[in-house]
């Protein structure tokens, strides 16, 4: 009887065990696909604020109007120089009009590893700065921590990837997109997918997990530098195209 | 276990649920804050770097 006993407790025990775990996984993924997001989105709206304070920006200049003048101004010089940032820090801030009038802009961290990528969008440490020749490489998440590149995939060429940095404004086309495996790590080389070729162009790649809520594949997207202007005149056309402007220009 | 739990809770009802409400989001909060985060990096579904 009481050999009976032990092993109706053992079997309770054990149970409860596996019940135990599995409201665990349960939680577990509850995390990941929502609290992450909030804390996530929280963050990186601080740290947007933070630069906006820090850069001593105007409170919010109005987009552009609805029509913007006839043939944007003329090239005007070589775009400025961004400062190489220390790792972590963030630099700049990237807006994707495509992703709607409600897409939070993000902020651009140097470096990729995953816990600097709650803070926003990952700038590949070594690639190009915003505005160089070369290949501007960017790291974000499609779902989970804020997902920056959650719409990655309904860009469409021709679509706007504007990075803000203090000084100016850099605007960035789309040009195309494909989809590789992980080790391809030649779609962040100065001229992507032929590494070691000196660039010529200014260039930019996205890069985010494909498809979503998988990690076996990547999702590329690749941008040319159209035009860039300074923060004194406000933000550029290409925001107010496609879906509006970002959040904070937004009425 | 959650029997033992339940028994070793002192006081009327009322105390007992408070008590064990308290206690799971108490073990809810550790996961959220501390131990998921640990946990994180060592699933595979975060990847969206291209590298080694």
């Amino acid at each position: 009887m009481d050999a009976d006993r032990g092993v109706r407790v053992a079997v309770r025990g054990i149970g409860e065990l596996m019940i135990t775990a599995g409201l665990v996984l349960l939680l577990f993924v509850a995390w990941q696909l929502w609290w992450t997001d909030v804390e996530a989105n929280r963050a990186q709206e601080q740290i947007t604020d933070g630069l906006h304070e820090e850069w001593g920006d105007v409170d919010e200049v109005p987009p552009p109007a609805e029509a913007p003048p006839e043939a944007p101004a003329e090239p005007v010089g070589p775009p400025p120089e961004v400062a190489v940032p220390t790792p972590g820090s963030a630099f700049a801030i990237v807006h994707v009009p495509r992703f709607g009038a409600d897409y939070q802009a993000r902020p651009v961290v140097e470096g990729t590893a995953l816990s600097l990528l709650e803070d926003g969008v990952g700038h590949y440490p070594g690639t190009a700065l915003p505005g160089q020749v070369g290949n501007v490489a960017l790291a974000g998440h499609r779902v989970t921590y804020g997902r920056p590149f959650h719409l990655i995939a309904e860009m469409e060429p021709g679509d706007a990837v504007v990075l803000e940095t203090e000084e100016a404004w850099f605007t960035y086309r789309m040009r195309s997109a494909k989809v590789v495996l992980p080790h391809r790590v030649d779609v962040v080389a100065p001229v992507p997918e032929q590494p070691g070729v000196a660039p010529t162009e200014r260039l930019l790649t996205l890069t985010a997990c494909h498809p979503m809520y998988s990690a076996r594949e990547r999702y590329i997207v690749y941008a040319v530098f159209d035009t860039w202007q300074p923060k004194s005149d406000g933000p550029p056309a290409s925001l107010a195209t496609a879906g509006g402007g970002p959040t904070e220009t937004a009425v | 276990m959650y029997a033992w739990v339940w028994q070793h809770l002192p006081g009327p009802m009322a105390v007992r649920l408070l008590t064990a409400t308290v206690l799971v989001l108490a073990i809810v909060a550790v996961l959220f804050l501390w131990v998921f985060p640990l946990a994180a990096p060592l699933v595979p579904f975060n990847d969206n770097t291209v590298g080694d």
